[in-house]
């Protein structure tokens, strides 16, 4: 190819490029019109523009669009806490754990056996806080010995793998652990007990009206957040995980115990997993062998969104995401005149997955792994 | 393991037996056997007998597990520059009480379930299964029996790594043999109907399914039998096969294609409906397969929505070709709209395909499992129901009308027929890539991409092939599913469909097309596809387990499949192959020494 800038390695700009900033212009297009006919609407219905794109529309009260901002806060706030296994685990040994969202569900599954035993001795509702307490610690042992052994198992064989092979197996792990659960607890949704009143009583929180279900929610994940910052950060074990993120043969080399710090890694991912099952439990009250399946793969996307191996990004992904999903069907696909958008909520969370790594790969708030890994 | 195991001067320590492994082997075997009970097997499938009134496939499924720990407890490999341990009748010995070891987790779990009720949380903590378990006797006899069948199992592995290799095989036949013809029951009686022969079945089959003791006996024996009479002549033919000149090989091989081909297209007439529509739903599984093989066997990339594509061209033949289509409605006769549903899949797989190309490998696979998802959802969505009826589907798809005869569900022949012409496509198109200029480019760029690229090779569009002859085989497969079926339905496109035909393709072996089809065949026809039954419908609770496991345990023990792709095993094998070269000098010699396995290759076609 003759070319007049010699300075420039290639010059050529493949079809593949123009596809894809297209698709970028067309997603964002539609997403500011969404937004815009939204606003239109919000101002007045009747608005020329408004009515133009949807005539049906009706918009959104104040209270509405607030009571969909917390329920997709109060999810995302979940999507976050398994989002850090995710990211953990890709941060330390740079594969996706498919099966993370598996460990969730074992999680909220265990849960709900105890919680349901607790009941029927009637200790669930007299002694609530405390048997809260106690279903909360035993999902977390759960959760972390399901991510132990799934360790132990299948992947420490796979370190040296290449890349994709962890990831298929960790497809198999996840499919073998979900029915695991089928054959053993028989497929079909499992009920939580129920929440004693003064929980899920709604309050109100700055002008936000939140039932106090979602508020525990969001409590529970900041203190869990809190926790996991704290061990990261601030102990022996959390430098011994970044050195073994950054380079595990030198982190070896400086009398780390890779393997341990490795299982640490997969049993901290776990007990936050396992955290974000009994929180689903309680928010949703019932479990079944899916459980784990999408909010996994939006809680990935959340990791990815935020910059996998970056935990405070995970958790804003979660949040994000989670807001993006309860709200954009109604503010950006309602006004744009399609119906019955309920149903694309999943959609959405995977669009939001897509666009990102489109838009940026690294995700809004930059990867941290180490050199090999970002390849 | 220690650092200096390779010194010679540590050898006589090793000689001792490994105690520890058996110990760990034997636990291991007691909780396997637990989780087995537990899960339900024993109980859902006593029903299935496989010989008569001794066994059922119940308890074949707990009953592998103490041979297969007490055999694998006795392995042990030799590592270079060590002595072998010398193996004995201690071998037999620890084999039994490994044996006894596993069977010990069954023992216990019938005095846990006398003794409580945990039936709350697990639905198969059952007195029924108590019942089973002790033989129907009490419960003491029935740990006894347990104990005695499990060392007496045991000992029968740990005598396995004892016998020599060939021995071994007339074993392992002589089980397989047996269990083998006792699953395929409904297509050997069939067959044998076909040709006439029913009172051999009639004699061999217990009339409510499963193998008489004799018969059994008799096929055990055959099984036996064949291979050692035939031991010499095997390996003359194969010698006398490899002595002709590359010229009769080749000719050797296309006859046996020719004949194997016509032995398939005239095999559907003597079959009945239900074996002609299981090897039907197989083919179509066949077909998906052998396009998922293009794109993660040959071009390594790792597709999770490939079911995207199978909807796609189920659903375009169905809006091109129903009568009953919502939004648009032209009717087009079958081999014409599957003109158009070729084209616009392999668009839509370009569309898929661009935006993905360029991310990692792992952040791709969950990316197109995210489009899988979203062409589900949106097939789903009341929003485009208009066009493709929502959860109500698009029914009333017509046949295919091939002049003399209408190809549709009612008829599996005929179905059969049709997927056996599309899989004989599918098969010439793959070979014919994988020797090509392309199908190179797409091996380059699975073992190294940046390698590839600055081989010359444009990696975007190659990828992108990759995912639109993908894309184009998933849609002959779609395409006739929606006329067979006649209806089409979006759950009839989950995400374990992908999922099922990524562990059939690994299973079978990646980027080897004899390899594909051969797992495709073996589990799907026997255990299932996702919605359609195998031969063995009791597995149908289980089959998700089953796969999900075996997906596990191939990507640990052989990632590169049963049937594997010779290239593809030195990718994932380099520092075994290049070390074992190494040791016995033989760097240069290799490829040769892997060119000799391609005619065997060959004749698995």
């Amino acid at each position: 190819m003759a070319t007049n800038n010699v300075y420039k390695p290639t010059s050529r700009v493949l079809w593949v490029d123009r596809f894809l900033a297209l698709i970028r212009i067309t997603f964002i297009g539609v997403v500011s019109v969404g937004v815009i006919a939204f606003i239109a609407q919000q101002i007045n219905p009747q608005n020329p523009f408004a009515s133009w794109i949807n005539p049906d529309a009706t918009g959104l009260t104040a209270d509405q669009l607030k009571g969909l901002l917390v329920t997709g806060i109060a999810q995302g706030a979940m999507y976050g806490l398994i989002a850090l296994g995710y990211s953990m685990v890709y941060g330390v040994l740079g594969f996706i754990n498919f099966a993370h969202g598996e460990v969730f569900m074992a999680g909220a599954m265990s849960g709900m056996i105890i919680s349901n035993k607790l009941a029927e001795s009637g200790l669930w509702q007299d002694a609530f806080l405390f048997s809260l307490a106690f279903v909360i610690v035993t999902s977390i042992v759960v959760s972390t010995a399901t991510a132990i052994i799934m360790e132990r198992v299948a992947y420490r064989r796979l370190r040296d793998a290449p890349r994709l092979i962890p990831l298929i197996t960790s497809i198999g792990v996840s499919f073998f652990i979900q029915n695991t659960s089928v054959v053993l607890f028989g497929p079909g949704a499992k009920a939580y007990p129920s929440i004693p009143e003064w929980l899920t009583r709604k309050r109100s929180f700055l002008t936000f009206e939140i039932e106090g279900t979602k508020l525990l929610v969001l409590v529970v994940a900041a203190v869990s957040m809190t926790g996991l910052w704290y061990l990261v950060e601030r102990t022996r074990t959390g430098k011994a995980m970044r050195a073994v993120a950054e380079d595990k043969e030198i982190a070896a080399l400086m009398g780390i115990n890779v393997n341990r710090i490795i299982v640490t890694t997969f049993a901290v991912g776990g007990a936050m997993a396992g955290v974000a099952g009994i929180l689903w439990g309680i928010l949703f009250r019932s479990v079944t062998h899916m459980t784990g399946f999408l909010p996994g793969i939006k809680a990935f996307s959340a990791a990815v969104v935020g910059g996998i191996g970056n935990l405070g990004g995970a958790m804003a992904g979660g949040l994000s995401l989670g807001a993006a999903e309860a709200t954009a069907p109604l503010v950006v696909l309602e006004p744009l005149g399609v119906n019955g958008v309920s149903q694309l909520r999943d959609a959405v969370a995977f669009s939001v997955l897509i666009f990102v790594l489109l838009v940026k790969p690294n995700g809004l708030f930059g990867e941290r792994l180490s050199e090999e890994d970002r390849a | 393991m220690n650092s200096d195991v390779g010194l010679k001067e540590n050898a006589p320590n090793r000689s001792s037996y490994p105690w520890l492994r058996a110990v760990r082997f034997s636990l291991l075997g007691s909780l396997a056997s637990i989780f087995i009970a537990l899960s339900g097997m024993p109980v859902g499938l006593d029903r299935r007998a496989i010989i008569y009134p001794v066994l059922s496939l119940g308890f074949l499924a707990i009953l592998w597990v103490p041979l297969a720990m007490a055999a694998s407890a006795g392995k042990e490999t030799v590592l270079e520059g060590m002595e072998a341990r010398k193996r004995g009748v201690i071998d037999v010995g620890v084999g039994s009480l490994v044996g006894l070891g596993s069977t010990s987790g069954i023992c216990c779990l019938m005095v846990l379930i006398k003794n409580f009720d945990l039936r709350d949380p697990l639905v198969n903590w059952s007195p029924q299964l108590l019942d089973l378990l002790s033989y129907r006797q009490n419960i003491s006899v029935g740990i006894g029996i347990w104990l005695l069948v499990g060392a007496g199992l045991g000992a029968l592995g740990g005598l396995t790594n004892l016998i020599s290799r060939f021995s071994r095989r007339l074993i392992l036949n002589f089980v397989f043999a047996i269990v083998g013809v006792s699953v395929l029951e409904t297509i050997v009686t069939d067959l044998s109907e076909g040709f006439g022969l029913a009172w051999v079945t009639d004699l061999m089959y217990y009339k409510r399914g499963g193998l008489e003791i004799y018969g059994a006996l008799f096929v055990g024996i055959v099984a036996v039998a064949v291979p050692l009479l035939l031991r010499q002549r095997t390996t003359t033919a194969r010698e006398r096969f490899s002595s002709l000149s590359p010229n009769d090989q080749s000719r050797v091989k296309r006859i046996s294609i020719i004949a194997g081909s016509l032995l398939l297209v005239i095999l559907p007439f003597f079959l009945g409906k239900i074996t002609n529509e299981l090897l039907a739903n197989v083919g179509l599984f066949v077909l998906l397969a052998l396009g998922l093989n293009i794109v993660v066997g040959l071009a390594g990339i790792l597709d999770l929505g490939y079911v995207a594509f199978f909807a796609v061209g189920g659903y375009t033949t169905a809006v091109l070709t129903s009568p009953d289509s919502p939004g648009f409605s032209p009717e087009l006769p079958w081999p014409v709209a599957l003109i158009v549903v070729v084209i616009f899949t392999g668009i839509v797989g370009l569309f898929i395909g661009a935006p993905v190309i360029r991310m990692r490998g792992d952040y791709l696979a969950i990316v197109t499992l995210g489009f899988g998802e979203i062409i589900r959802l949106l097939f789903l969505s009341d929003w485009l129901s208009d066009w493709f009826g929502g959860a109500q589907g698009i029914t009333n798809i017509p046949g295919v009308e091939v002049g003399f005869a209408t190809v549709k569900g009612t008829d599996p022949r005929s179905v059969f027929l049709l997927v056996l012409l599309f899989c004989a496509v599918a098969i010439y198109v793959s070979w014919r890539l994988e020797k090509s200029r392309l199908g190179r480019a797409w091996m380059a760029i699975r073992e190294d991409e940046d390698v590839a690229e600055a081989m010359g090779i444009n990696t975007t569009n190659t990828k992108l092939m990759a995912f639109v002859v993908g894309a184009v085989l998933a849609s002959f497969s779609g395409a006739i599913f929606a006329a067979k079926v006649g209806s089409i339905f979006p759950t009839s496109f989950i995400m374990l469909v992908s999922i099922i035909i990524l562990v059939v393709v690994i299973v079978g072996g990646m980027g080897n097309i004899s390899g594909v089809i051969v797992g495709t065949v073996v589990l799907i026809g026997v255990l299932g596809g996702p919605k359609q039954p195998g031969l063995l419908q009791e597995f149908s609770q289980f089959k998700l387990l089953i796969y999900g496991a075996l997906l596990v345990w191939m990507m640990l023990k052989r990632p590169e499949g049963l049937i594997p792709n010779i290239r593809r095993t030195r990718e994932l094998h380099q520092d075994e192959f290049l070390q074992d070269a190494w040791l016995k000098g033989q760097i240069d010699s290799e490829d040769n020494h892997a060119d000799s396995n391609v005619p065997k290759e060959g004749k698995d076609l």
